[in-house]
C-alpha cells in the first residue's frame, strides 16, 4: 500500500517532531492537573513540581491514577477548570459509589471531535458521505462521540442511535449510507433482519465500511461480519475517561489501531507490578491525556491488556499501533456496548434480602442477541411456599439491576447451594459468548 | 387444617426425583403431589403422612416452607366441590390452589390454599362441611 492521504499531518509526523510535542504538552497537562483538587494534593504530597519535568521519562516519578480516583473523586474533584467552562458531562452506568463522570470543555469537545474525524477520514469517510450512527446517544460516549467527528469531518450524519432494525435498514437503502458505527454484535443480528427484508448488503446498499465500536469481538467474528457484509469493519479503542471511541482506530491495513500519540502519552506496564514493560511486550495500557484540559488525567490505568506491534505501518503513520486487545487486568465485562462491574451487581444483589450474597454471571448469546443473566441463590428462610412470591423477587432484582447498569438481565433464582462455593477468588463471570467462534 | 409441605427447586431433570427419593428414604407416604414451574423456577408442593418429619427430610434442599392448608372432606359425586366453591367465594374468600382424590368409592378429600385458613374453615364449618386436622386426614386416607 502506498502511504495514505490524511486528514491532519500530524499523522505522518518523525517521530522525534512528535516526541517533541508530547514533551511540551505532557508539561501543560501536568500544570494544568495541578489545577484540580484531587492532583493538587496529589503532586504536593509527593513534591512534585510540573515545571521540572525535563524528558518524557519524568513522567514515571509521578502517581498512578485509578478509576477508584475517580470514584473517590465523584463528580467534581479532578476538574481542573472553572465549573462554568464546562460544556459536557459523560458519565459511566451505575449510581454513588461506582460511577465516574467525566467533563468536557468546549476545547475538549472540539478535539475529540477532530480526533474521530481523523479516524473516520483514515478509513475512507469522506465529505458529503452518509454515516448512519447505530450507537446510543446520551451519556454513553459512543453515539455523540462519532456524531461529532463525522461532523466535523463534513460527512452527512443520519444520528439513528441502537435498535429498530427495520428502519435502520431502510435508511441505509434510501440514504445510501457510506458508513456506519454499530456494535459487533448487533452487525450480526441485523443480518438475519436484512435477510428477512430481502437485503442483500453486497448488492442493495452503498457500504464502504463499518466502524466497530463498544464492545471487544473476537478475529473470526470480525472476517465473517466482513464476509456477510462484503466491507472492512475497522476497530476502534477509546475510552470515556480520555474522551470516548477515537483514541486510537484501525487504518486500512488492518494491522493493530494506530494511537493517537499527539493526544494522549502511553506506557505499557506490568500489572501487577506497576513497571513500565519493553516494547513489543503485553501488559496494562497507561494513558496520560496531552490536551485535555476540564479534566486531565495522568498516567491513568485503563485495566486493558495490549501491546505495542513493531515496526512501521505500510499506510505511512508514524503513530504507534496497539495489537488486539486481549483482556482486562480486572474484571469488568462489557455487554450491549455497555461496561459493567460485577460489583455493580453484587450492591444490587445485596439489597434484596430474599436472596445471598453467592451468585454468578453468565454471558451467552441467545440466536444472535447478547444475553447476560444473573443466578442468585435464594435465602431459605425467606421462602414463602409459592411461585407468586419467587417472581416478585425475580422482577424486583430485575429492574433494580436494569437501573443501576442499563441492560435488562435475566434473573434466575437457584436452590440455595445450588452455586458451588469457590476456594479463594470466586470466578462470578462466565463468558460464553464466543464458544462457538473459531 | 393440616400441613403441606412448599419445597422451592430449579426447573431442571433430577430435581423432583431428589424429593421423592428423600421421602421415599425416610418412608413418609405422599398423599397429594402437585407441581408447579415459571421459567427456570418450580415449587412442588405436597401433602404426607408425618409432615413434621417430612420437613426434616427436605431440610436438606434448602428452600422448604410449611403451609397451612383445608383439608375439606366431601362426598364423591357431582356438584360437590362446586358447593365447597361456592361456600368460600360467598365468604369473600379466594382459593389459591386446589386438588383433590378419591378415598372411597363414596368420599373425596379436598386440599384447598385460601387466603385465610381460619375464615374458610369457619365458613366450611357453618355450611357443615367437614374439615380435617392431622390425625383425621391420616385416617381418612390411611
Amino acid at each position: 500500500m502506498a502511504p495514505q492521504e490524511t486528514y491532519d499531518q500530524i499523522e505522518t509526523t518523525s517521530r522525534d517532531a512528535l516526541g517533541a510535542l508530547q514533551l511540551d504538552r505532557l508539561r501543560w497537562t501536568a500544570a494544568q492537573a495541578a489545577r484540580s483538587p484531587h492532583y493538587a494534593k496529589a503532586f504536593s504530597g509527593r513534591g512534585l513540581k510540573p515545571e521540572a519535568i525535563k524528558s518524557l521519562d519524568d513522567l514515571r516519578r509521578f502517581p498512578f491514577t485509578e478509576k477508584q480516583d475517580l470514584r473517590d473523586n465523584y463528580p467534581f474533584g479532578l476538574l481542573a477548570v472553572p465549573r462554568n467552562r464546562v460544556v459536557r458531562l459523560h458519565h459511566s452506568s451505575g449510581t454513588t459509589g461506582m460511577a465516574i463522570a467525566v467533563l468536557h470543555s468546549k476545547k475538549d469537545i472540539e478535539q475529540w471531535a477532530d480526533l474521530v474525524a481523523r479516524c473516520l477520514y483514515m478509513a475512507g469517510l469522506r465529505p458529503g458521505d452518509v454515516f448512519q450512527n447505530m450507537m446510543t446517544y446520551g451519556l454513553f460516549t459512543g453515539g455523540l462521540g462519532l456524531h461529532y467527528g463525522a461532523e466535523r469531518l463534513g460527512a452527512f450524519v443520519i444520528p439513528m442511535g441502537a435498535g429498530n432494525s427495520h428502519r435502520q435498514i431502510e435508511f441505509m437503502r434510501i440514504f445510501q449510507a457510506a458508513a456506519i458505527h454499530i456494535i459487533p454484535s448487533y452487525a450480526l443480528a441485523l443480518l438475519a433482519t436484512l435477510e428477512e427484508m430481502g437485503v442483500d448488503p453486497k448488492r442493495d446498499l452503498s457500504l464502504r465500511f463499518a466502524v466497530a465500536g463498544a464492545e471487544p469481538y473476537t478475529e473470526g467474528a470480525r472476517q465473517r461480519l466482513q464476509d456477510a457484509w462484503g466491507i472492512p469493519f475497522y476497530n476502534c479503542y477509546g475510552l470515556s475517561e480520555m474522551c470516548g471511541p477515537g483514541v486510537a482506530f484501525e487504518c486500512p491495513v488492518q494491522q493493530g489501531l494506530h494511537l493517537w500519540e499527539d493526544f494522549v502519552l502511553a506506557e505499557i506496564i506490568d500489572p501487577d507490578t506497576g513497571e513500565p514493560l519493553e516494547d513489543g511486550k503485553e501488559g496494562e495500557l497507561v494513558l496520560t491525556s496531552l490536551t485535555r484540559e476540564a479534566m486531565p488525567l495522568v498516567r491513568y490505568r485503563t485495566r486493558d491488556l495490549t501491546s505495542f506491534l513493531p515496526g512501521e505501518c505500510r499506510c505511512g503513520r508514524t503513530h504507534r499501533r496497539l495489537s488486539r486487545f486481549a483482556g482486562r487486568t480486572d474484571d469488568m465485562f462489557i455487554i450491549k456496548g455497555v461496561n459493567i462491574f460485577p460489583q455493580q451487581i453484587e450492591r444490587v444483589l445485596m439489597s434484596v434480602h430474599e436472596v445471598g450474597t453467592n451468585y454468578v454471571i453468565v454471558l451467552d448469546r441467545e440466536g444472535l442477541v447478547e444475553r447476560l443473566t444473573v443466578r442468585v441463590e435464594l435465602v431459605p428462610e425467606a421462602f414463602k411456599g409459592d411461585l407468586a412470591q419467587l417472581r416478585s423477587v425475580q422482577d424486583r432484582i430485575t429492574h433494580a439491576l436494569r437501573e443501576e447498569t442499563l441492560v435488562t438481565p435475566r434473573v434466575e433464582l437457584v436452590e440455595p447451594g445450588g452455586i458451588p462455593r469457590m476456594e479463594g477468588k470466586a470466578v462470578r463471570v462466565v463468558d460464553e459468548r464466543n464458544k462457538e467462534n473459531p | 387444617m393440616i400441613q403441606q409441605l412448599a419445597v422451592f427447586l430449579e426447573n431442571k431433570p433430577g430435581r423432583l426425583e431428589r424429593i421423592t427419593g428423600a421421602l421415599s428414604a425416610a418412608g413418609i407416604n405422599i398423599r397429594a403431589i402437585h407441581v408447579a414451574s415459571l421459567g427456570e423456577m418450580g415449587v412442588v408442593k405436597v401433602v404426607v403422612s408425618r409432615p413434621d418429619e417430612a420437613y426434616e427430610a427436605l431440610g436438606e434442599f434448602g428452600a422448604v416452607r410449611k403451609v397451612a392448608v383445608l383439608a375439606v372432606r366431601v362426598p364423591d359425586r357431582p356438584g360437590a366441590l362446586h358447593q365447597v366453591t361456592a361456600t368460600l367465594s360467598k365468604a369473600g374468600i379466594n382459593i389459591e390452589n386446589a386438588s383433590g382424590f378419591a378415598i372411597s368409592g363414596s368420599e373425596a378429600i379436598l386440599i384447598l390454599e385460601v387466603s385465610d385458613v381460619g375464615a374458610a374453615e369457619r365458613a366450611l364449618a357453618e355450611a357443615e362441611f367437614k374439615t380435617l386436622d392431622e390425625g383425621e386426614f391420616e385416617e381418612a386416607v390411611g
